[in-house]
């Protein structure tokens, strides 16, 4: 654990009837940093949130909020505000009103409270919008209308359940930015829910992997994709090729591989820990393993068969017969370069450099 | 529209003979809104002849005059002067006014609770509960206001309860022929019609709209005032007005358990148009409280969403 945790999960368990949601979770989230919960549906990760908004209490475990156990303070008494999947909106009250909502506890003065309302919608883009009611708003509007509302109490956490899903693609890509730009903005600590990796990948500062009620893996997500703990996130994140194998040796550094479709190949041991006999998978990114007509100088090389190729504008898919093992290797071709067409059913040969290997054990 | 689709030549030769009907046809399908009255059409006649026609007579019967057993058909306003000039008429509308408010209200008071447990914290079996709620409704309203004559009688359930645990000597004599007795009745007899409004009207409200609520820092009761209260307002409104509006006219419960205090102006256009036999001033007295109906209804409406705009 470490010393800067301004959330701290520990040993936290939930249980509904006997369906275990949560199972002896702990995490650290920091101080104004954007951590994502990344999962399928049913991983936990909506739980968890709600644990944190109060909206449930742990069955076992507690979770510190800067230092303080908050497990017993109900929901209406946490520094923490909560943008919901569904928005909620009051119908019945206009943007303003929804805006100033929270505000009515700290009994500001009138002009204070039309001022920080005035910020708000400025912050999200809206200053014309305050007298409109929910039903005449676009999804968009009203998810931004629920992050001012949130964020106008300046809570210590702002929880968001996929708060984008809802939103068309373009639109959903452009709230990315400007939630990321408005959580600069303020510096508040984002909890954020999402089963979109990709949104996950490009929001975070650092991202929990999560499945069966438990995180796999936390990390940056530049971790999480470059340096996957296990075959479960690197499945999960992006797309992988597997090839099964055994080590034959092992000394701390690097393993001596026995790889079906490869044969014996040397791999850097990124996860350490490894010992001969034992049984792993090899993991290697599409996009970093190259195409070529004769076998290149450098790096690992294996001969192949083009089995199926899509052209994807920005780049290529190649999948990729090897003798040995059933499922073709997947190869992503960036066109960046003046596209040479590759016969279907070539004769290729794959290459990847050291580093693009990763040894998970199984 | 299917015409489109048939070789032109069967068309031209179908044409002289389905011109009209397929010009009605196409008349019909663009027309959206002419189709909807097509299908209001059935009850807005039945309605119009069950309502329009009788609400007709009763007008222009209130300007006729009943002299002995003929009625001079001269149009006068006499009935209405009379109605405001004796005192009785006043009286019994106004009586019948608080005695209906007060059974709505004291129903709405009474079946908010329920409709908001039904809705809120019944999870298996609500259809079941809705229909045990609305049981009273399966006896007949005359066996119901009998049934409550003989819980608030003089002898009766209440009474002899009283007497037998020893807390009164003699029986409580307030209990029936009164108001109170009227409006209790009034407001067990109407209770299915404040229930299911206002219950659907709180089954419909966003679940996650009280968690945000919550989460901005509403504890459970300025949560309901703020969020749930003015969310349900459509049903208690209907809920008012289906009670209020019917229960002023009411003349059979008055009848059997109003007693003298009791007795509302519904007992007085039945007598009107009964014992007295003077149907012109039973149709007076009938607009008059039509009238009085109207506009408190009115006012409800216009208060409430006054007081909504106020809120937000």
């Amino acid at each position: 654990m470490t010393q800067d945790a301004y959330i701290r999960i520990e040993n936290v368990t939930k249980r509904f009837g006997s369906f275990t949601a949560l199972g002896d979770v702990s995490m650290d989230i920091r101080e104004g940093e954007f951590f994502s919960l990344l999962g399928a549906s049913g991983c936990g990760k909506t739980t968890l949130l709600r644990l944190l908004a109060g909206f449930e209490s742990p069955t076992e475990g507690e979770i510190y909020l800067d230092g303080d156990p908050i497990s017993g303070v109900p929901p209406n008494h946490r520094p923490v505000n909560m943008v919901f999947q569904s928005y909620a909106i009051f119908p019945h009250l206009d943007v303003r009103d929804n805006i100033a909502y929270g505000l009515r506890k700290r009994k500001l003065p009138k002009a204070r409270r039309d001022e920080m309302v005035d910020e708000m919608l400025h912050l999200i883009k809206l200053p014309d919008y305050g007298d409109r009611r929910a039903n005449q708003l676009s999804g968009g509007q009203r998810q931004r209308v629920a992050l001012a509302r949130a964020l106008i109490l300046r809570p210590k956490v702002l929880l968001l359940d996929e708060p984008l899903g809802a939103l068309d693609k373009n639109l959903r890509e452009q709230m990315q930015l400007e939630l990321r730009q408005i959580q600069r903005t303020v510096g508040i600590t984002f909890v954020f829910v999402t089963h979109d990796q990709e949104e996950a990948l490009t929001l975070s500062d650092r991202m929990a992997v999560m499945a069966r009620g438990k995180p796999l893996q936390i990390d940056t997500p530049e971790a999480l994709y470059e340096r996957p703990a296990n075959r479960e996130v690197a499945e999960f994140i992006g797309s992988m090729n597997f090839f099964e194998g055994r080590v034959t040796q092992a000394d701390g550094q690097g393993v001596d591989l026995d790889v079906a479709a490869l044969g014996r190949i040397a791999a850097p041991d990124g996860a350490g820990g490894l010992s001969p006999g034992q049984r792993v998978a090899l993991a290697i990114r599409p996009e970093k393993i190259a195409l070529s007509d004769t076998r290149p100088e450098r790096g690992h090389a294996v001969r192949g068969r083009i089995q199926n190729a899509a052209y994807l504008g920005e780049r290529s898919h190649y999948y990729v017969q090897l003798d040995g093992i059933e499922a073709p290797v997947a190869v992503s071709a960036n066109n960046s370069a003046p596209v040479r067409h590759v016969p279907e059913a070539g004769e290729v040969w794959l290459s990847w450099p050291d580093e693009a290997m990763r040894v998970l054990a199984e | 529209m299917a015409d489109i689709a048939e070789p032109a030549q069967a068309q031209q030769a179908a044409r002289p003979a389905r011109r009209g009907r397929g010009a009605n046809g196409r008349l019909f399908y663009r027309h959206e809104r002419l189709r909807g009255y097509g299908l209001l059409m059935p009850a807005l006649l039945f309605m119009a002849a069950g309502i329009l026609i009788p609400f007709g007579i009763l007008v222009t019967m209130s300007f006729w005059t009943q002299t002995g057993f003929d009625i001079d058909t001269s149009f006068t306003l006499d009935n209405y002067a009379k109605a405001f000039e004796q005192p009785v008429y006043q009286t019994l509308i106004l009586r019948s006014l608080y005695m209906s408010g007060a059974a709505t209200v004291a129903t709405v008071l009474l079946c908010y609770p329920i409709a908001y447990f039904v809705a809120f914290h019944v999870h298996r079996g609500k259809m079941l509960w809705l229909i045990l709620l609305t049981l009273p409704f399966w006896t007949s309203y005359l066996l119901r206001v009998f049934a409550w004559k003989t819980v608030l009688g003089y002898n009766g359930v209440i009474n002899s309860a009283l007497m037998s645990v020893g807390l009164i000597d003699q029986p409580l004599e307030f209990l029936l022929y009164s108001q109170s007795a009227v409006i209790i009745t009034l407001a067990h007899a109407w209770a299915p019609f404040a229930i299911l409004p206002i219950y659907v009207s709180l089954e419909k409200i966003d679940r996650s709209l009280l968690e945000a609520a919550t989460d901005l820092g509403d504890g459970p009761w300025r949560r309901f005032l703020r969020v749930t209260l003015p969310l349900s307002a459509p049903g208690i409104i209907a809920a008012t007005l289906l009670i209020f509006i019917p229960t002023v006219g009411d003349y059979i419960t008055p009848a059997l358990l109003g007693g003298p205090d009791g007795v509302m102006i519904g007992n007085m256009i039945q007598m009107q148009f009964g014992r007295i036999n003077d149907w012109p001033m039973g149709a007076t007295l009938a607009i008059i409280m039509m009238i009085c109906v109207a506009i408190v209804a009115l006012t409800v409406i216009v208060g409430t969403s006054r007081l909504k705009a106020r809120a937000s």
